[in-house]
């Protein structure tokens, strides 16, 4: 194990300085890819080891940094999940990168990138298995700089260098309140080592405790991407190279949840009810402003990332299912929602990590991300065309994938509690349960929209037209990622037992076990039973057996292939076919209320006649009411702040030692007075 | 084993049965409007037609566009594995709630607008567009008529619910019911695709919904579609008559009570066809954006149900 974990750290090590010292860009690619699959698979490695053996595993290095404690890890079972979540995406996105980032070569430097990559891997890695309070903020502070610098790698684009800077204060921002967090929890610690801040916080006043908890939410929360602290999401990830969207969206944003079930379930062991109906309501409002978002997209990655703030509330809501349950003492219905939540989790990881990758084939082929200029590539990409379609599938919760069994999951966890006589339990989870719907039925419209309008039909540009397969190794990653999302769907049995185990011990949660009625999910807390297993045999089969009824009894005499018909038009161009604007078009006027779409019609009619018309422009967006409502009024304070601390920044030397002195002197009475 | 071979037969009756149910309304709503009406089986001699034809195909369209029919078709024979048609309780009980019933039939609508975006053609992309956005709003309220009954039956899966309204014969007329029924019998017209939300005898390629989204399929494969949309009109009825009006299901598996079951399941059928035949009869289709109202309509009523379950428990 100790072995294993060396073996880790040591390949994105490796990886990362072979990549910055390779002599050339080729060289530079395929050490990357090398650190960055050892790496990951000896990540994966110490995950399942720990989780078939049990044992826990600590490192300690005292010595290093010793005021703080030193460096610390420690692999338990709710880090070694995190950490399986990370090798699980990390491969395929190495394989992929290796192929996808030739097309960097010359124009930005691909030794930086590749060292990048493999110190956010590490940091990534090391993040859940940090045992201290020390690492832990060193490894987030790491992975929040690596990312950094990877959503910068195509830095010669204006909108990357604006999403970076959200990027970079809204992490620091969640920085600051997860140190805070963390300040306060220590303050009855004899060390800042988890263990002790466990036993710590027995003893913490409810109101500090409560404190905590809300300092995590918003510190983490805005790591995760929940609404209103998802700003940065929708700017960032698409900017990055796109296997490091991949690893973004489908990974670092649930170490945002990593942190929250630290903190809350482990270190705080859950609080009082509305700790959970919190989360529930931040998780809701995720799912739902998310998916409405992403269904007004026209750029593919920006719409697979509003789908990433989708999902990551459909976890919250499980998550905060579960904390509301423990605090009602309903531990199965605890540890089903918790269960739920984690299994929707890692499903996201897997189908959001394929999901990227083929928008960056996509991307790679074509050269732009505008699905309006999209079209035909099932037939120029077959492959990614593949990948994909087996993606949306599985995000948009449809049977026999991963997505639609975790959906399944979070729907039974919600029963219990509307069964609940706890006040406003009740209705709160039949809310909750409009919202999961609701969200599910958005999501498969939305998914409908990504796909059809970028993989069929005709092609809408020269680009889409000239589009060209992705090369093996991109293949490669995207496949592995594709057979996860089947598997992790038929083996819900194994995931959900296993997942009992890691979450058990935390809290007060016993550990339950499926009652495996054969291949049948059946979950203690549950109230339904349902085998995803069987229902994919059944879906194959079936289909399976009307393609062979179908040749046998009624081939009829052939096919022809011939025009679409249209109406007895002359021919068809791309140019009539239904856009990514025009299929959202019935859900834009449904929800206008929230969109508040402007319109902006210039016809310019011929000069000869006002019945001719020589071009029509119409123009729409919709209110962008977080941006301009919450986050301008705070961007305009702090730009006036800045201009007034302009006036102290003389740029002289003399000037800034006398403020040194002044500083100086003013402790020096501070203390003075306090002594006196 | 006996519960295998129902297991099969239920399938097998599902699918035959199906077209005979489309044939009954639009018998029923052509007697109702004057006309003569061609007989109840005209559907089944549509589909020996089709299956005999010419399968013409867009030469924009890729392979999705030929496999859609069979995931549609292949999804709802799946979904009637699952569905209380005859007798409870089965064996596949446990291997399908209702949540999964109402996702592998919305696995289906996924591949069909799909199918209806690939050839190009502006109608497929509108149906497509129309289809999926009144498959999304029609959803929550699915969700809370599931929960609706779930709660009084303590399990989603439909064995059970059955199970619970045969014993408690009083739940059926509970307010938690009714309500529950409304609300999924308005999602039920939505999602077939019937009046007031879409017209399946339109000629008229703007208003239509369902229909534009299959104008490009001929032959076979639309043979497929259309025996598919009569199978998801049969699931919806057999949920609204058997899991609301549970009486005459066969529980002892005997061959008496199976003949009563199959009696008393064309009864429901003729009497939900007669009620929606009546309807078409009686009301216009709504404007496209007055759709959402109506199904804002069933959800509301969906809360209720879930709510007056929940208090009257």
């Amino acid at each position: 194990m100790t072995l294993l974990f060396g073996l880790m750290v040591t390949g994105y090590a490796f990886g990362a300085v072979a990549a910055a010292l390779s002599p050339n860009d080729r060289a530079a690619r395929l050490l990357t890819a090398s650190g960055t699959v050892v790496g990951g698979g000896a990540g994966l490695a110490v995950a399942f080891g720990h989780f078939a053996s049990g044992a826990p595993l600590a490192l300690e290095a005292p010595a290093l940094l010793s005021i703080a404690d030193g460096l610390a890890f420690r692999v338990d079972a709710l880090g070694a999940f995190f950490l399986a979540l990370v090798g699980l995406v990390a491969v395929p996105c190495g394989i992929y990168g290796a192929g996808y980032s030739a097309a960097y070569e010359g124009r930005y430097s691909l030794r930086f990138l590749g060292a990048m990559l493999n110190l956010f891997l590490l940091t990534m890695s090391l993040v859940p298995v940090a045992g201290n309070v020390l690492t832990f903020l060193l490894m987030w502070e790491g992975m929040s700089l690596t990312s950094y610098f990877l959503v910068m790698t195509e830095a010669n684009e204006p909108d990357t260098v604006q999403a970076g800077g959200w990027y970079l204060a809204m992490t620091h921002g969640g920085l600051a309140l997860v140190l805070a967090a963390f300040l306060l929890l220590a303050g009855g610690a004899a060390t800042t080592s988890f263990a002790d801040l466990r036993t710590a916080a027995a003893t913490l006043s409810p109101a500090t405790r409560n404190a905590v908890f809300l300092l995590a939410v918003l510190g983490f929360g805005s790591k995760a991407g929940i609404v209103p602290l998802h700003v940065w999401l929708p700017r960032a990830h698409p900017a990055a190279p796109s296997h490091v969207s991949a690893l973004m969206s489908a990974v670092m944003i649930k170490l945002g949840v990593y942190g929250l079930l630290r903190v809350g379930l482990d270190l705080l062991s859950g609080g009082p009810a509305w700790w959970g109906a919190l989360l529930i309501g931040l998780g809701g409002l995720s799912a739902v402003l998310g998916v409405l978002y992403a269904l007004m997209e026209n750029d593919l990655k920006r719409l697979l990332a509003y789908s990433s703030v989708e999902n990551i509330g459909l976890v919250f809501i499980g998550v905060g299912t579960g904390f509301l349950s423990l605090s009602l003492g309903a531990v199965p219905a605890a540890m089903l929602a918790l269960s739920a939540g984690l299994y929707h989790a890692l499903n996201h990881a897997a189908f959001k990590g394929l999901l990227f990758l083929g928008a960056g084939s996509v991307l790679h082929a074509t050269h732009t991300r505008d699905m309006n200029r999209l079209g035909g590539l099932i037939r120029r990409l077959p492959w990614t065309a593949l990948f994909f379609l087996i993606g949306s599938l599985a995000i948009a919760g449809l049977p026999p994938l991963n997505g639609f069994v975790s959906e399944w999951l979070l729907f039974q966890s919600l029963l219990p509690g509307i069964g609940s006589s706890a006040p406003l339990v009740a209705p709160l989870m039949t809310l909750a349960v409009g919202v999961l719907a609701l969200t599910g039925g958005l999501a498969a419209a939305g998914f409908v929209k990504a796909f059809g309008i970028t993989f069929l039909a005709i092609p809408r540009s020269p680009a889409a037209e000239h589009a060209h397969e992705a090369p093996g190794s991109m293949r490669m990653g995207m496949g592995i990622l594709a057979v996860a999302c089947a598997g992790l769907g038929l083996a819900a049995v194994p995931i959900m037992s296993g997942l009992g185990s890691i979450l058990a011990g935390h809290a007060g949660l016993a550990a339950t076990t499926p009652r495996l009625g054969g291949l049948s999910l059946s979950m203690p807390g549950a109230v339904g039973q349902m085998s995803p297993t069987l229902v994919a045999l059944g879906l194959v089969v079936a289909t399976a057996g009307v393609w062979i009824g179908v040749r046998l009894f009624a081939r009829g005499p052939g096919l022809r292939v011939d025009e679409t018909w249209g109406c007895g038009r002359i021919a068809q161009t791309p140019r009539m076919e239904y856009t990514s604007t025009a299929f959202a078009e019935p859900l834009r006027r449904v929800f206008a209320g929230l969109y508040r779409p402007t319109k902006d019609l210039s016809i310019d009619f011929h000069p000869e006649s006002r019945y001719f018309v020589q071009s029509i422009e119409y123009r729409s967006e919709i209110v962008p009411w977080f941006e301009r409502y919450l986050y301008a009024p705070v961007i305009a304070r702090v730009r006036w702040w800045a201009i007034g601390t302009r006036a102290i920044q003389s740029g002289s030397v003399h000037a800034y030692l006398t403020y040194l002195v002044l500083a100086l002197l003013g402790l020096l009475v501070v203390l003075l007075v306090q002594g006196a | 084993m006996i519960g295998y071979v129902l297991e099969v037969a239920q399938a097998a009756l599902a699918l035959l049965l199906a077209p005979g149910v489309v044939g009954l309304i639009r018998w029923m709503k052509a007697r109702l409007q004057n006309r003569r009406g061609a007989p109840v089986w005209q559907p089944y001699r549509e589909l020996a037609k089709l299956f005999q034809k010419e399968v013409v195909v867009s030469n924009n369209a890729s392979w999705l566009f030929r496999a859609a029919p069979f995931v549609v078709f292949g999804s709802a024979v799946t979904v009637t594995l699952f569905v209380p048609i005859l007798a409870v309780p089965l064996p596949f009980d446990g291997v399908g709630d209702l949540l999964v019933v109402v996702y592998l039939l919305l696995l289906g609508t996924f591949f069909l607008s799909l199918a209806g975006l690939d050839p190009g053609s502006p109608f497929g992309g509108m149906g497509a567009s129309r289809e999926m956005t009144i498959a999304a709003l029609a959803e929550p309220t699915v969700a809370l008529a599931i929960f609706a009954l779930a709660l009084s039956a303590g399990s989603t899966n439909l064995g059970q619910i059955v199970a619970r309204t045969m014993s408690h014969p009083g739940a059926a007329l509970s307010p938690g019911h009714l309500l529950a029924f409304l609300a999924l019998f308005i999602v039920a017209l939505a999602e077939t695709g019937r009046l007031p939300i879409d017209n399946p005898a339109t000629h008229l390629e703007l208003t239509m919904i369902h229909e534009a989204m299959v104008l490009e399929y001929s032959g076979r494969y639309l043979a497929l579609i259309e025996w598919a949309a009569a199978v998801k009109l049969l699931v919806f009825f057999s949920l609204l008559g058997n899991l609301f009006v549970p009486a005459g299901i066969s529980m002892a598996l005997t061959p008496a009570t199976l003949a009563i079951a199959v009696v008393t399941l064309l009864a429901k059928f003729a009497v939900l066809a007669g009620a929606v035949a009546i309807l078409e009869t009686r009301i216009a289709k709504l404007r496209l954006f007055r759709v959402p109202e109506l199904l804002s309509v069933s959800f509301v009523l969906g809360l209720l149900a879930v709510t007056s379950s929940f208090l009257l428990r």
